[in-house]
């Protein structure tokens, strides 16, 4: 038996009312474990494209994938685990902040290429992007000034180089160009 | 053409070819039902319970090949229309359910008789459609039956707002259906069609397992020329049944739960197996991990999900089942068996369970085999779940391709009197025999009423014994003879009940009158029941104790269980 582990699924899905109740029901029906999800639009009109993180083996992902494509709004499915990728989750961030200690926040914010996006009297608000560890280590750090608040979206991934990351570009005009790599964060 | 909601939704029905409809009105629909009248072509039966319209499509698009259309309104219209989506989406059959819907500005508001049925029925449909435009009708409508009859069938529902159906649009059909992610894949790869002839002509004990897929494929000619070509015996899946003569000299019958113990061994020896159309059941594998332990695997199937879902695939193909059997018929080099041949036929010898015990007693298990013998298996038989359907299986022998009508995936009761009545609308040549069980039987009997208003000759045999047959059967045998609401003391007269729906009926109580009475049956011209006192307390054998491996069978009464309940 092969170890569980996450996969990182992407899919291009129509963007039709109800769409994200019936893969989210497949997911609950067929007990799929799926710890994160996002969804947003794609670079093709009326085509949204979807990430999730689904905990369990090969087989667990093969089934998935296949149980995904029975979805008639569903239009391709791809595990891009295995590849290499850009992979980044959206935090804010409500912590207790002062006069005292502000600046020490401020350069925990600088290092992790956080934005202070909003200052009180003695709060602050984080925005902060990266992978799940970046964001969690910043939360660490964090935690000794006092966490109010948190809210953190899912997992969204693109395949980095020119390959497309929901399977071949559907149209002739996605902008396939090759991103610079921007991680070098702790 | 400028047209109402209603009048696009009949002019759709016409172009897809239908002919006719089960459903029952009510107030979110009732502007469908005020343009019928202008389609005369469009037939629909009035059904007693909605429930028994979705059955009755079924029914008729199982018969008939083609796809079955029930209606509904919105609310408890809609949700009746539930078990019978749900039967259908198990079985893949073919099925369009137009329901009604609260008009577009109520909706969500928990208006009258409103309730959220694409909701309800996503884990139940292929697809469905909630239409708030009434210019999107008619191209939704030709997507639903593409959905609906195409690749792995299913049921598709298209619930329609009551001003949706008011208001009014340009009417065009289209001629094409374009969807980005549904593409069924119909040929099989042409590699793995190779491979497959090649396990084929390496092995030593193949079998084939042939499903429902061969006969929603209409494959029936192909998978005799693979059979008889490479040599390889052919059992059939309770859905599969009818899918290949069963007095060839290949034929297997049933495996599985409650199927031949020596299909279950034959399996067990098998070192290949050439799955089609069939998804390896629980009821037919038992326990997984003791499955066909010495077989590698071929399996053919149209939904690429099914492949390697439960079993271990070695050669996957996906494909229609028409079109891969034709390949691989073709492929496949010709064969004698002659060890395995006659190690079969030592096993079933050995191991009779298709031999029906003696007795001198109403044994329902003669009612079928009578049946059988009377209509030479050439009518379509039609049953419900429990007993009766496992005797159904196993005693009568289907002869005529596509002539078992039964609920294999969720096992509904009640099915066996809508599907019917929707069958023998489908085929008005045909003789049909709906073998009921006393408990299922009573669960949709108003439509008897239907059968009689559209004076269609449905033979009714009822196998009545009082009991929850199968249920009695558990606990009987592993319940230690505890029995727990199982039995209907009080069942009403059958034979009056008929008559009073004006249905001729029969009774019979004793061996010597079974085929006097069927055959009086089938020469009335209307519809005819039935009722068979039979042996009460007989189970059904082989019994595969569930969460067991198929070779753990009870192959028939023993002492110890048999008397168990008596204390």
């Amino acid at each position: 038996m092969e170890a569980v582990t996450d996969h990182t699924i992407s899919a291009l899905v129509e963007d039709k009312p109800g769409v994200l109740a019936r893969v989210s029901g497949l997911f609950r029906r067929r007990g799929f474990n799926i710890s994160n999800l996002s969804v947003g639009h794609s670079e093709v009109p009326n085509l949204s494209r979807m990430t999730f993180v689904v905990q369990g083996d090969e087989f667990v992902v093969e089934q998935v994938t296949k149980q995904l494509y029975k979805l008639i709004d569903v239009v391709r499915v791809n595990d891009i685990t295995g590849d290499a990728k850009v992979a980044r989750e959206l935090a804010l961030v409500k912590v207790k902040a002062n006069a005292d200690n502000r600046s020490e926040i401020m350069q925990l914010v600088d290092i992790f290429r956080a934005n202070i996006v909003d200052v009180a009297a003695d709060t602050v608000v984080i925005e902060v992007t990266g992978d799940e560890d970046k964001i969690d280590s910043l939360f660490r750090l964090l935690k000794p000034f006092g966490i109010k608040e948190v809210m953190r979206t899912g997992r969204i991934a693109m395949v980095r180089g020119p390959a497309s990351t929901g399977g071949k570009p559907l149209t002739a005009n996605v902008d396939d160009h090759n991103a610079p790599d921007v991680e070098s964060v702790p | 053409m400028h047209l109402t909601g209603a009048q696009i939704v009949c002019e759709s029905l016409m172009r897809e070819g239908i002919e006719v409809m089960f459903g029952l009105p009510g107030g979110a629909i009732l502007p469908l039902y005020q343009a019928m009248p202008e389609y005369p072509q469009l037939k629909h039966i009035l059904v007693r319970h909605e429930q028994n319209a979705a059955h009755a499509a079924d029914g008729y698009a199982r018969a008939s090949g083609k796809v079955g259309v029930c209606i509904a309104t919105s609310g408890p219209g809609a949700t009746n229309l539930v078990t019978g989506l749900a039967t259908a989406m198990m079985d893949s059959i073919p099925v369009i359910a137009i329901t009604g819907q609260v008009p577009r500005g109520a909706i969500g508001k928990d208006a009258f008789q409103e309730t959220d049925i694409t909701g309800i029925t996503l884990p139940i449909t292929k697809h469905n459609y909630l239409v708030m435009h009434t210019a999107d009708l008619a191209g939704t409508i030709k997507e639903a039956f593409h959905i609906a009859r195409t690749g792995r069938p299913g049921p598709v529902l298209i619930d329609i707002p009551r001003d949706v159906l008011t208001e009014s649009a340009d009417f065009v059909y289209p001629d094409n259906v374009t969807l980005k992610g549904y593409k069924p894949t119909m040929d099989g790869n042409g590699l793995q069609i190779k491979l497959a002839a090649k396990l084929i002509a390496d092995a030593k004990r193949p079998l084939i397992l042939a499903g429902h897929g061969v006969i929603i494929a209409n494959a029936f000619d192909e998978l005799r020329e693979l059979a008889e070509t490479a040599q390889v015996p052919v059992i059939t899946t309770l859905l599969g049944i009818s899918s290949f003569p069963e007095d060839h000299v290949l034929s297997m019958g049933m495996p599985g739960m409650h199927g031949m113990a020596y299909n279950n061994i034959a399996i067990d020896r098998s070192d290949l197996l050439i799955a089609v159309g069939m998804r390896f059941d629980d009821r037919v594998t038992g326990r997984l991990s003791t499955f066909a332990p010495h077989a590698k695997v071929i399996h053919i199937d149209v939904d690429p999900a099914e492949v390697g879902k439960s079993v271990h695939v070695t050669v996957p193909i996906v494909g229609d089942a028409k079109r891969v059997l034709h390949a691989l018929a073709n492929e496949v080099t010709p064969a004698t068996r002659l060890e395995w041949l006659q190690e079969i036929d030592e096993l079933r010898l050995e191991h009779p369970s298709d031999r029906l015990r003696e007795s001198d007693k109403l044994l329902p298990q003669y009612v079928l085999k009578e049946i059988s013998d009377v209509t030479n298996g050439n009518a379509i038989v039609v049953t419900g779940v429990g007993q009766h359907q496992m005797w159904a299986a196993q005693a009568y022998t289907f002869r005529e391709p596509n002539s078992f009508i039964t609920s294999g995936g969720l096992g509904t009761m009640g099915f066996e009197v809508p599907a019917a009545m929707g069958a023998q609308v489908a085929r008005p040549d045909k003789t049909v025999w709906s073998i009921a069980g006393d408990g299922g039987f009573q669960m949709t009997m108003s439509e008897l009423a239907t059968i009689v208003e559209h004076q269609l000759p449905v033979k009714f045999a009822l196998i009545n014994n009082g009991y929850l047959g199968l249920v009695r059967q558990l606990q009987d045998l592993f319940e230690g003879g505890k029995r727990v609401s199982v039995e209907y003391s009080h069942n009403p007269d059958f034979v009056a009940l008929a008559e009073a729906f004006g249905i001729r009926a029969f009774r019979v109580t004793e061996k010597g009158q079974m085929r006097g009475a069927i055959l009086e049956a089938m020469a009335h011209e209307g519809p005819a029941l039935i009722d068979f006192r039979v042996e009460p307390e007989e189970n059904v054998y082989p019994h595969v104790p569930a969460g067991e491996g198929v070779t753990e069978m009870l192959e028939g009464p023993r002492p110890e269980t048999e008397g168990a309940w008596k204390r």
